[in-house]
């Protein structure tokens, strides 16, 4: 269960090596990567920051949930920060579990609560030369209907 | 605020300023011109330092909006202050 921060490119498949588990029947995996389009402006690259100690520590403790809440073995997550250019992994999350069904569901969870809660901000700059913060909007990709029990809420 | 007896009590008599450590990210390190800076204050609660500060850097973003974290845990405004606390207020994330 190791959540952490890079500024480095994630070296997904050493991280997948660390999620290896004989009784685990199925690995999940996800990667967030950099898109060539946001909301129909062309984006160049992608600049993250975080505050690191608490964005690892929220992070363990969102994989932790995780393993509480589904029937599955281990969740890890890595997520970078600094300059990503077009297509670069942004996030990766892995998870382990018996059966499919629940590393699904938890490696949805994880990038919902990592979107919604890990304090780490992104900022799009555009094929034009312009540049914004991006302020939350994490619902709209989630597989999780908005009243089903494991969406995520905003209270806290 | 004049008390009966003096009424040239200065403030500094009553309310003794502390030193926090006050880090800033995203936006509000853009509006603030600064990552990081020790803040002599008077404020008594994160809330009432937001206020300070907000009043010097004139933030992008809501309170409302916001969370704030003292000493890396997330915490609530109406949290006291200590000398030496750090503390950071978390303008909407967008990780992912």
């Amino acid at each position: 269960m190791l959540f952490s921060i890079t500024d480095h490119p994630i070296r997904t498949q050493k991280r997948k090596r660390d999620l290896e588990s004989l009784e685990a029947g199925g690995y999940v995996e996800f990667e967030g990567r950099v898109r060539k389009h946001s909301h129909g402006r062309e984006v160049q690259r992608l600049d993250y920051e975080s505050y690191q100690t608490l964005a690892e520590s929220e992070g363990r403790e969102l994989l932790q949930e995780a393993l509480d809440r589904f029937d599955v073995i281990d969740a890890a997550a890595v997520h970078r920060v600094g300059s990503l250019d077009l297509g670069e992994v942004a996030v990766w999350i892995g998870v382990v579990g018996v059966h499919r069904a629940d590393a699904f569901r938890a490696c949805a969870f994880c990038i919902d609560e990592i979107k919604a809660r890990v304090p780490i901000w992104k900022r799009e700059v555009y094929a034009n030369g312009e540049a914004e913060w991006i302020n939350g909007c994490s619902g709209h990709g989630s597989v999780f209907a908005s009243d089903e029990a494991v969406a995520h809420s905003h209270e806290s | 605020m004049s008390t009966p007896d003096g009424p040239t009590t200065a403030p500094q008599a009553t309310t003794e300023a502390r030193s926090v450590q006050v880090q800033y990210y995203a936006q509000l390190r853009e509006d603030a011109g600064r990552s990081e800076e020790t803040v002599q204050s008077t404020a008594g609660t994160v809330d009432e330092l937001f206020e300070e500060l907000n009043r010097r850097y004139d933030f992008s973003v809501a309170k409302d909006d916001m969370r704030v974290a003292v000493n890396d845990s997330f915490s609530d405004w109406e949290t006291s202050l200590d000398s030496q606390d750090l503390v950071v207020f978390i303008p909407p994330v967008a990780g992912g």
